[in-house]
């Protein structure tokens, strides 16, 4: 590793199988490069995903995550999605609460053919994080808005 | 726990930017992995023994390949672990490949990646639960959607196999677009001779049930059982009734009404039947232009009609079919003129799309297959194809190519001289695309024996000049100007989605891209299943193609649903949710939020109420799960725990 890179941080990732796992795939198969913070971890549907993983998630040594499903009405699952956003968008709002910025939590649609807006969002959000530093090593104040 | 971890090197793949004999030794150091090694390719039958050898030698009971995608070979390796004995859902893969090694150059970045993404899944395995199908009985019924070549392919395919196929086609006739196209590369000939026969086999068939001027409405169910409702649109005629003759048309008075079939080039009655050829052979009223639904009165037809078929009363009727799969061949649509103002964006009479050309060159088109000009109904002498209108464009939004442009203005240029011995085609190109068999050959007949003059390079205007369009293009290969004063201008208009693409595929739950074109489930190697079983994908639905392709698309869909009907039971997925009756409190949420209705009240014995799913209709999204405040209703294969432990494998503060 070159000695100005930056230290990884821990992103974490929820895709959806269907779209956002596979635009991921998508990404890869076009050789689109992107930073090695991010680690995946595979769910049906975005509509799977438990506010309580992403706080746990974030008390417990993330600095950062990112949730990714299907296009609003392209839910392979018909409506998981919808369900997924009413969720996140509350946790968006409660975590200053817990005195975690929620810049720190950022989720997103992704379909299996949009491989470069992948490569997008995970630069974007990976500097994000990058700007914001590691949560764990400061103390970071609360930042309830 | 004795877990077995196996790196794919996938050639340089994934060895190339990552250190795999680091991973594999790493993952020895993990507790509860019993065993660790990379290999150059465990896809390949000596990499899958090696897996099955491990397993026995090693008494090995989850197993973690990381290699490629899951997406790619996740079904592979449930198989080859399956065949040792091993329950096949004690199987997790790390994607090091797309997700990892592709993506970044950086090997020792790539390399820690790796063992970490690694260890989530050997994390995830050691909480794998055995799962077991169930089996279901298959409807052997197969949906079509669109009735242009390819779904009438897929349709026939299908019949011909002794399936029952239900087509819907949204138009009043099959035969999509080939069945207005005059002649077809490369052979010349004749698209409705050729097509005609098919037409004429889909509506006599007996295993085929056509519901034409009619919409998929909803579709419910899964591979398998799907429940499709139908709306079959009013057309203000008893079809069963209506014997074809077309005496009401002769005698409509809305004689302004637009030619849907003929793209407008000219105009038609409002009760028409669309060409001689229709399949069904029915006449239908279009409300935008009658007389009695826009005015309130005329009853012309009514009184006309031998057969008492008029019915201005009509409604649209819900019809619900029972199918086990279906196959969408729903076509393309064309950009619309008003994309190009430097055209004259539609104004200008004299310049016209492809397939309007089409309808002029065609016998049973408007003009009897003689060339007119639209504006004086004069022969042309001078006439010039615009290739690329819209195609390869990113100022248009359509990057693409439209792939069967190149081919057609060759066939058009052709044919031009053929009816009109006298006159001059140019074609402004950007490049000449004919990869197809017997293509180049054909665009270069085109050029040599019918004398077409080829100009390289964009036309930037079209204007106006007395009776001549003027075509202004520069010259790239001379690096001039050109002006050509036209009698005739034909625009390759860019192939789009058709209209509601995106709409069906929501209703059937597929992938389509930025462009509404629906996505396959491997660009390779699943070229017409999607990534939704018992989906299946034909023609230019899936993006452009010219007949040969799409017919070729057509009997492979046919040939995937004749395979997945050739059992009579199918295995249900198990990954679905389960209750655990002792925690539920009964509070019902998972029934309101459950998409499919899969989850049922139950009474226990004691009187009390919990929550019951049933398996065979549980789609496993696991919004339930995330619903469930006390955390009693579990997707399998994705649980709390299961997802927990990848978690903080990676979150240790
Ligand atoms: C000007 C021109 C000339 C051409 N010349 C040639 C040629 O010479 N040789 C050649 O090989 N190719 C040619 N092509 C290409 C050819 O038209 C296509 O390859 C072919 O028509 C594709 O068939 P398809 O069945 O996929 O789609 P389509 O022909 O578009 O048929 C799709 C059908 O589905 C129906 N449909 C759409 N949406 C729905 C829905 N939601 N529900 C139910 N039904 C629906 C449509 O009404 C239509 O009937 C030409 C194309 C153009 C524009
Ligand atoms: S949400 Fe949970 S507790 Fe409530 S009924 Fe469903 S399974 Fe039982
Ligand atoms: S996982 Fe739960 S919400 Fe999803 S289909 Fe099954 S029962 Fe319904």
């Amino acid at each position: 590793m070159s000695e100005i890179a930056p230290k990884e941080l821990r992103i974490v990732g929820f895709l959806c199988n269907w779209c956002s796992y596979g635009g991921a795939d998508t990404a890869g198969v076009s050789r689109f490069r992107q930073p090695t913070d991010l680690r995946i971890i595979r769910v049906p549907c975005s509509g799977r995903v438990d506010p309580l993983f992403i706080v746990k998630a974030l008390l417990n040594g993330a600095d950062g995550v990112l949730v990714s499903g299907c296009h609003p009405r392209d839910c392979h699952y018909t409506d998981g999605n919808f369900y997924a956003r009413r969720r996140l968008e509350m946790l968006k709002q409660l975590l200053p609460y817990l005195g975690i910025d929620e810049k720190r939590f950022h989720y997103t649609w992704i379909s299996a053919s949009e491989g470069q807006r992948w490569q997008k969002t995970v630069t974007d959000f990976t500097n994000q994080i990058h700007k914001l530093g590691p949560l764990h090593s400061t103390t970071e104040a609360h930042s309830g808005s | 726990m004795r877990v077995g971890v196996f790196i794919c090197h996938c050639g340089s793949n994934i060895a190339g930017t990552i250190d795999v004999a680091k991973v594999a030794a790493e993952m020895r150091k993990v507790p509860g992995v019993a065993f660790a090694t990379n290999y150059m390719y465990t896809c390949s039958e000596p990499g899958q023994d090696e897996i099955k050898e491990a397993i026995k030698r090693e008494k090995l009971n989850r197993i973690v390949v990381a290699a490629c995608s899951p997406r790619m070979h996740e079904l592979t390796f449930r198989r080859t672990i399956e065949k040792a004995g091993l329950n096949r859902y004690f199987l997790e893969m790390a994607n090091i490949r797309e997700h990892i090694s592709w993506i970044g150059l950086d090997k020792e970045a790539n390399t820690n990646k790796a063992i970490e993404s690694v260890k989530m899944a050997v994390a995830k395995a050691m909480n794998n639960k055995p799962l077991y199908s169930q089996s279901f009985k298959v409807n052997k019924r197969v949906l079509v959607i669109g009735g242009g070549v390819a779904g009438m392919q897929a349709a026939l395919d299908c019949a011909d196999g002794g399936l029952e196929v239900i087509l819907v086609e949204k138009s009043p006739s099959v035969g999509g677009m080939m069945a207005r196209l005059d002649k077809t590369f490369p052979t010349i000939d004749c698209s409705i001779c050729i097509l005609g026969p098919k037409m004429v086999d889909v509506a006599q068939h007996d295993k085929i049930k056509l519901y034409a001027y009619s919409e998929v409405d909803d579709i419910k169910g899964y591979v398998g059982n799907y429940q499709i409702k139908i709306k079959k649109k009013a057309t203000y005629v008893d079809w069963v009734k209506c014997t074809g003759c077309g005496a009401c048309m002769e005698k409509c008075p809305a004689k302004n009404s637009y030619d849907h079939f003929n793209f407008g080039v000219a105009p038609t009655r409002a009760i028409n039947i669309p060409f001689p050829q229709a399949i069904p052979k029915k006449a239908k009223i279009d409300p935008n232009y009658c007389r009695q639904f826009v005015k309130g009165k005329c009853g012309v037809c009514a009184k006309i009609c031998p057969t008492g078929a008029i019915n201005y009363e009509m409604q649209d009727e819900i019809i619900t079919e029972d199918v086990g799969a279906i196959i969408v061949a729903s076509g393309y649509g064309l950009v619309d003129m008003d994309k190009f103002p430097e055209y004259g964006a539609g104004r200008y009479p004299d310049v016209i799309t492809g397939i309007q050309y089409e309808r002029l060159l065609n016998a049973s088109g408007p003009t009897e297959g003689h060339i007119l000009r639209p504006s004086d109904k004069t022969e042309p002498k001078t006439v010039v194809f615009v290739s690329c209108a819209g195609s390869r464009d990113k100022s248009c939004g359509i990057p693409y190519c439209s792939n069967f442009c190149c081919m057609y203005i060759a066939k058009q240029a052709i044919l031009t001289k053929d009816h009109i011995p006298d006159s001059q085609s140019y074609v402004f190109y950007m490049d000449i695309r004919s990869p197809g068999k017997g293509y180049d050959e054909f665009t270069r007949r085109a050029q040599e024996d019918y004398g077409a003059k080829y100009v390289r390079g964009r036309v930037s205007r079209i204007y106006p000049k007395g009776k001549k369009m003027v075509v202004v293009g520069a010259d790239t290969l001379l690096g001039t100007q050109v002006e050509v004063e036209a009698d005739l201008v034909v625009l390759a208009t860019a192939v789009t989605a058709a209209p509601g693409a995106p709409q069906l595929a929501e209703k059937l739950h597929i992938s389509y891209d930025t462009f509404g074109f629906y996505v396959e489930g491997h660009p390779k190697l699943r070229p017409v299943e999607t990534n939704t079983a018992g989906v299946y994908l034909a023609g230019c639905a899936q993006g452009p193609k010219d007949i040969p392709a799409s017919v070729g698309q057509g009997s492979a869909a046919a040939s995937k649903v004749q395979a997945l009907f050739s059992k009579d039971m199918l295995e249900s997925d198990p990954a679905v949710a389960k209750v655990n009756e002792n925690t539920c409190v009964g509070c019902l949420k998972c029934i309101m939020t459950c998409p499919f209705g899969a989850v049922k009240e139950k009474e226990l014995r004691g009187g009390r109420i919990v929550a019951n799913v049933i398996e065979t209709v549980c789609a496993g999204c696991g919004v339930c799960t995330a619903t469930c405040p006390c955390g009693a209703i579990q997707l399998s294969h994705f649980t709390d725990n299961q997802l927990l432990a990848e978690v903080n494998t990676i979150c240790q503060k």
